[in-house]
């Protein structure tokens, strides 16, 4: 999926050495925000140092909210649900078929078949290079859940799922993007894991954000426009 | 084209930038034709709201002519419209709901996703303004791009003249919902802090809803005679304790609906707005709610507090214990303009609203600079200002409409306005 993490760098094409712009422009914003942010984090610090109770799990939320993670590794790289105003039925149908998956996946530049009913993806990463992952569905309910993982001739290793239940009160669907994802071996795969920790997780939200905005409002929201930076052009995102 | 562009603290300027271009279907490109500046674009003028960047075309107060269309717009090339300053899809959940500056599609992946760690939720988007918004062009130029322009834009009939309808794009509506979030009753009296032209529209509105009575509060003259040609009562901040007066004038009950159209901003040479100033200078907080501590303190039991006033992150010595010992309700909120703009429109073409009276200045585009500097500089004087990019110069207009309002006994009996459901 979209938020392919590299972890076998010597598999992975260089295209750009320099850092590029967007993760500058990124690296920028944040600062920005930062002092305005601190007060937000000083009460998510404070959420997190309290402790959690032992004993069986009583509460109905997903397991991706409890405090008491079970080991790092088995934890979902990114699991976030949104709704979305649309009939089950249509968001299944829209993200059964993978070719439109780079309207709404921003890293994605390609999906293309392979052999025995998996699909192999060439996937943007961090400072201007690609990786390639081979997956197979692991699971197909129609209208309810989809599930997938990647073969061994992936540069990662991934699996995910996308479920679909029907919001409370006739409010459309809830929409579920669980991934996970190995850490990668050898000591260059961890320091570029290391690296750009956040980005998959940051990726799998943002595509599930966008998914959302093109199926409710027929388009990817952009904020392309004019500005005083000659770095930008007009009809591009920005940062 | 000519735009201008924020670059710093007191530091805007008008820039030659690319000209805007269709990029989503629902899109459309405004040639403008007015674009005011306002009490929010101070802020950001003042650097008091995060995730501004160099370069950054301001604006959101605007309206113009429709020039191109994508091919979902509804619109056609030539309409005059308004554009409401919040950008809403019509389609999502608080769309659907009437509550379209809490959209949530309209802030793009990235950006949304800061504002969700500083607010909890991703924010709305709004036309010129900071990243946390969305960090869409604005239109204080002379083109901008409109976003889901089926939904947004209202089409004004021929023969109404700008300055009668620009002011749809945020404060007339702003000032229109803060009256309404403040819950008026027959009977009641209503305190607005601040006369600029949100507190001005918002005097109108509490009227026009029925508010037996309002004090207008401020210390610019100017500001306050057009409070009392609309028939407000007022009070100079400077001259009387206010808090006693405000109770003296209630008979010791209080007001009972306060309305904050101040903002983060409050002037005030009191020990909690000073050590606030350099708080928020410091960005150790972001606010100086000097004059809403103060509405929370003066206003009765039971009553209702309505902040259109901005503010931006966390305030200190919030006076928690009076609002909920003295059984107060708080509204607040960015403006969701496109519910009001066409009861709104109906209202003005009727005759039941003006919007002209306080616009003290009209200045062409390549004067905007100076025009923040005076709006930020001699608020007496600049009541508000009015850009025309096509315009040369500046033009100064003798305001003050208020000698056509009809004396007070009459309009204390005007039924109520119609309930505004879009
Ligand atoms: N909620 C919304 O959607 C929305 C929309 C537009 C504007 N706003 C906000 O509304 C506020 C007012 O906007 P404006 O254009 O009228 O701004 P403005 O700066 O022209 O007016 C503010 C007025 O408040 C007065 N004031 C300052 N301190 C005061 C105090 N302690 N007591 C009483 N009055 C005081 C000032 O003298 C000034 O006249 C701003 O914060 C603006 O950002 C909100
Ligand atoms: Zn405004
Ligand atoms: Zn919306």
């Amino acid at each position: 999926m979209a938020e392919a993490q590299p972890n076998q760098p010597e598999r992975i094409k260089e295209r750009d050495s320099s850092i590029d712009r967007a993760t500058a422009q990124k690296a920028l914003l944040a600062g920005g925000i930062a002092a305005a942010a601190a007060g937000a984090a000083f009460l998510l610090a404070r959420k997190s140092n309290a402790t959690a109770p032992d004993g069986p799990v009583i509460s109905d939320a997903p397991a991706w909210t409890l405090k008491k993670a079970t080991k790092q590794a088995d934890r979902p790289i990114a699991a976030k649900t949104l709704l979305i105003g649309r009939p089950r039925a249509e968001l299944y149908a829209v993200w059964k078929d993978y070719r439109r998956f780079p309207d709404f996946m921003e890293n994605v530049e390609g999906i293309e078949p392979a052999d025995e009913g998996a699909s192999r993806w060439t996937i943007k990463a961090p400072a201007g290079k690609t990786v390639t992952l081979v997956t197979r569905i692991r699971e197909d309910i129609p209208d309810r859940k989809i599930s997938w993982e990647s073969l061994p001739e992936s540069d990662i290793e991934t699996s995910g799922q996308v479920e679909f239940e029907d919001a409370p009160g006739g409010r459309g669907t809830f929409v579920s993007l669980v991934m996970s994802y190995a850490p990668p071996a050898g000591r260059a795969g961890q320091l570029v894991a290391k690296l750009f920790a956040r980005e998959p997780n940051i990726q799998a939200r943002h595509d599930l954000r966008r998914f959302k905005q093109l199926m409710e409002t027929g388009e990817v929201t952009t904020n392309a426009s004019p500005s005083a930076r000659p770095s930008e052009s007009p009809a591009q995102p920005r940062v | 084209m000519r735009a201008l562009t924020w670059h710093g603290r007191h530091d805007v300027r008008v820039d030659t930038v690319p000209d805007p271009e269709i990029v989503n279907p629902r899109d459309a490109i405004l040639k403008i034709t007015s674009t005011a500046i306002c009490g929010s674009d101070l802020h950001l003028y003042d650097g008091y709201i995060p995730t501004m960047r160099a370069g950054d075309v301001l604006g959101h107060e605007f309206m113009g002519e429709v020039v191109e269309t994508g091919a979902r717009s509804t619109l056609q090339k030539g309409q005059r419209v308004v554009v409401p300053f919040t950008i809403s899809c019509g389609n999502c959940f608080f769309c659907n709901k009437q509550q379209y500056s809490a959209c949530d599609n309209s802030n793009p992946a990235e950006t949304a996703d800061m504002s969700e760690l500083l607010m909890g939720h991703p924010m709305g988007a709004a036309f010129g303004y900071a990243h946390l918004t969305g960090g869409y062009a604005g239109g204080q130029a002379e083109y901008v791009r409109v976003p889901y322009s089926d939904v947004g834009p209202i089409v004004i009939p021929d023969g109404l003249p700008d300055d009668q309808v620009l002011f749809l794009s945020d404060i007339l509506p702003t000032g229109w919902m803060a009256a309404e979030n403040a819950g008026i009753e027959p009977g009641d009296t209503v305190a607005v802090w601040g006369c600029g032209p949100v507190g001005l529209f918002a005097i109108q509105s509490a009227l026009i809803m029925g508010a037996a009575r309002v004090i207008a509060i401020d210390e610019y003259p100017r500001r306050l005679q057009l409070a009392k040609e609309l028939g407000a009562e007022i009070i100079d901040y400077r001259e009387v304790n206010l808090l006693e007066a405000l109770t003296e004038m209630t008979g010791g009950i209080g007001p009972d609906a306060v309305i904050d159209c101040v903002g983060m901003e409050s002037h005030g040479l009191t020990v909690d707005n000073v050590v606030d100033t350099v708080k928020a200078h410091t960005f150790l907080g972001t606010e100086r709610p000097h004059a809403l501590r103060q509405m929370i303190i003066a206003c009765r039991k039971g009553g209702r507090v309505s902040i259109p006033g901005v503010y931006g992150g966390f305030a200190d010595k919030f006076p928690l214990g009076q609002l909920m010992e003295k059984g107060l309700t708080i509204k607040s909120g960015q403006t969701h303009v496109q519910k009001y703009t066409k009861p709104l429109l109906d209202l003005i073409q009727q005759g039941k609203i003006d919007t002209t009276f306080l616009i003290s200045h009209h200045a062409g585009l390549e004067l905007a600079p100076e025009m923040y500097r005076h709006w930020h500089d001699e608020q007496n004087t600049y009541t508000k200002i009015v850009l025309k990019p096509g315009m040369v110069g500046c033009e100064q207009i003798a305001g003050g409409r208020g000698e056509q309002q009809e004396p007070r006994e009459q309009r204390d009996l005007q039924p109520r306005a119609p309930e505004l459901v879009g």
